[in-house]
């Protein structure tokens, strides 16, 4: 049994212009000890898919039914916020990307640290503040009894955000959300915070979902990657095999658009098209209006997710096609898909 | 002679030069005290035309404060910039300079004014500087500009709330081409953008430099981003360069051992040399401009720091041939 199983999990927005899908049906599971990066750009609905586990969605945000996570067998969905209050911290902690607005401004670091620590165990002040030093010395902040007296704005962004990993681990979770926890830093300041996060999870041995749209910083970290785009999961797998063996166009194009060190003098290979509008999706699959390998099929219909291999899985109808050239698929719908079929094969191959 | 003389130099000219440029802003101590806030401490460079210098830097470093005190959006503290070799200091010297030099912002959101359509926004700088003689003229050139950066003619008319943020800086990058420049500050033009929309904006400053012969300074702290469009990189430090040399040698051989852990901080999407990657940890925090250390500013962090780094700032030095760096103890730092 995996620690988290996300099965068929649907969050939508109820706005006035419409319903926004934000997340639309997506599921993976989370292995212990296990780094899962999630990557999407901007509405792609990871950060929408951490608030849906943690369930801290705002108000106008509603988990449809169909849709279930499961924490170590446990049903979350309908659980009822008492048993959710139990989970936020203890089971499951969350860091946000901006620091300074997940601390309060009023109350000293170490106010904030003990309230947490008090909240979630049955430590007296003593107690409490003795751990709260401790916790602040295993994320390396410089002078923890000092900064115990201080306010959020007298720290650095680098050590905000070691406070709040603090507070956040300081009931020893066994999974920990980062959503984009070093796009506000500076590059030597994110080198250090990633280095810290992975010795505390080898240290403590829990498991982290890291939400990211840098590549960058998945590479370095994550052990599996969920690739999002517009609400859906394209494809995922271990971090090789997407880098290395991208099974979907637009993982694909991602990792083609980014400059490296060699590029100079050379055209960068963009996504043609804007971000898709979530008011206004398409039939089929999402990405296909802005996909250079679009078929027919693309845009009638979504792709399944279908096994790659053992550690694989991508939805893409590209695969499918290839299957069928290789003869491993069997096309098993009517004469008449198959007709298309073959028309679009010879529109790909013109391209 | 004189006429000789400056033929023969023509050449070598760079087309922007700046001389020890100082930038400082007074802070409010107080009890009737103030304290100069050093944001730009003596910093020089050159950029030819129609290439670009790549300026890059943790926050705080002044990178910012560079390109606005370049195009005078702050008067410098002190200092010389030259335009073609001609000073840029005087009220008229400026104007001049500005028809020539523009500025494009990272924020696609805030530069654009929410209450004036995109011809209006891109037909801003004509206005301002007279540079058409009648509306139909004005109007063909904001459409020729719109051509320029891949915008549908239709969107004219359009406000800039109705783009998304891609489109947006396109609109931003049109502004700034309407003067016709030379040079274009551009600072984080790319940071806002997703990574799918950052390559179509990137390829377009490219493209633009090809076809126009533009120079560009080029801010920003993606330093793939940086590495890819720059022929020259500056890095800065707490208000002063600590290294220039031409873009593949700054990445395979920094000098200076602030670069060094800059350019190893960079997360390389590519898993396999992700994991072999050696990093340079850095210890610390950036220190407050305000109160920065005597010497060589990163001295603090530096863990080759001596005595000497406190006492007295190392001089900008060629180490190899178009290789500058600032360090006291270049030979143990490598």
């Amino acid at each position: 049994m995996s620690l988290l199983e996300v099965r068929n999990l649907r969050t939508s927005f109820f706005t006035d212009a419409g319903e926004v899908k934000a997340v639309n049906g997506i599921s993976f599971n989370l292995e212990r000890g296990k780094v899962l990066g999630i990557v999407g750009e901007s509405g792609s609905g990871k950060s929408v898919t951490a608030y849906s586990i943690m369930q801290i969605l705002a108000p106008t945000a509603k988990i449809l039914p169909g849709s279930s996570i499961k924490l170590d067998g446990q049903e979350l969905i309908g659980a009822g916020e008492k048993v959710m209050r139990k989970v936020r911290g203890n089971k499951i902690s969350i860091i946000f990307q901006d620091p300074m607005t997940s601390l309060n401004p009023t109350y000293t670091i170490g106010h904030q640290l003990m309230e947490a620590i008090r909240l979630h165990t049955n430590r007296n002040k003593k107690e409490a503040y003795d751990r709260a030093v401790e916790m602040l010395r295993l994320v390396n902040v410089n002078e923890p009894l000092k900064r115990m007296n201080q306010y959020p704005f007298e720290l650095s962004g680098g050590m905000r955000q070691r406070v709040v990993i603090a507070m956040a681990l300081a009931c020893e979770p066994d999974i920990l959300i980062a959503d984009e926890p070093t796009t506000a830093l500076d590059v030597t300041i994110q080198a250090q915070i990633l280095e810290l996060m992975n010795s505390l999870q080898k240290e403590l041995g829990m498991a982290i979902i890291m939400i990211t749209h840098d590549l960058g910083v998945v590479a370095q970290m994550c052990d599996e990657v969920i690739v999002m785009y517009a609400g859906s999961i394209c494809e995922q797998g271990t971090a090789d095999e997407i880098f290395y063996n991208s099974c979907h166009e637009y993982t694909k194009g991602l990792i083609r658009s980014i400059p490296t060190t060699t590029s100079f003098g050379q055209k960068l290979k963009p996504i043609t098209g804007t971000p898709i509008d979530l008011l206004n999706m398409p039939a089929g699959c999402p990405f296909a209006p802005r996909c250079e390998a679009a078929m027919k099929i693309c845009l009638r219909e979504r792709a399944e997710s279908e096994a790659i291999n053992e550690e694989h899985r991508a939805a893409c109808w590209m695969n499918i096609k290839k299957g069928i050239e290789d003869g491993t698929i069997q096309w098993k719908s009517s004469e008449d898909d198959q007709e298309t079929v073959s028309d679009e094969e010879g529109g790909a191959e013109n391209e | 002679m004189n006429e000789l003389e400056k033929n023969m130099e023509a050449p070598n000219t760079p087309l922007i030069e700046v001389k020890d440029l100082k930038q400082y802003f007074n802070i409010n101590m107080g009890l009737l005290r103030s304290k100069p806030l050093k944001a730009v401490d003596g910093v020089s460079f050159y950029i030819n035309k129609g290439e670009t210098l790549g300026l890059v830097g943790e926050s705080g470093c002044g990178k910012t404060t560079v390109g606005r005190t370049l195009l005078h959006l702050y008067k410098p503290t002190g200092g010389q910039i030259l335009y073609r070799g001609n000073p840029v200091a005087t009220k008229s010297e400026v104007a001049e300079f500005r028809k020539k030099a523009a500025m494009v912002f990272q924020d696609p959101y805030s530069s654009l004014n929410p209450r004036m359509t995109v011809s209006d926004i891109i037909a801003e700088p004509l206005d301002v500087h007279k540079l058409y003689s009648n509306k139909e003229e004005r109007r063909q050139k904001v459409l020729e500009l719109m051509d320029h950066v891949g915008l549908n003619s239709e969107h004219a008319s359009r406000y800039a709330h109705e783009f998304s943020g891609g489109q947006r800086q396109r609109i931003g990058i049109a502004r700034s081409l309407a003067i016709s420049p030379d040079f274009i500050v551009c600072d984080e033009p790319v940071s806002a953008l997703d990574v799918s929309i950052q390559a179509q904006v990137v390829n377009m400053f490219d493209e633009l430099q090809d076809k126009m012969g533009l120079s560009y300074l080029f801010i920003a702290h993606d330093l793939l981003v940086v590495r890819h469009i720059s022929h020259r990189i500056a890095v800065m430090y707490l208000g002063k360069i600590v290294e220039m040399a031409d873009a593949a040698d700054i990445y395979e051989r920094p000098l200076h051992p602030y670069s060094k852990a800059l350019i190893s901080a960079v997360p390389i999407p590519d898993p396999k040399i992700a994991r072999a990657n050696q990093r340079i940890p850095l210890g610390g925090d950036i220190p407050s401009p305000l109160n920065a250390p005597s010497g060589c500013p990163f001295r603090t962090r530096c863990p080759y720091a001596t005595e000497q780094c406190a006492a007295e700032m190392p001089e900008f030095k060629e180490a190899s041939r178009g290789h500058f760096v600032a360090c006291h103890n270049m030979e143990q730092a490598n």
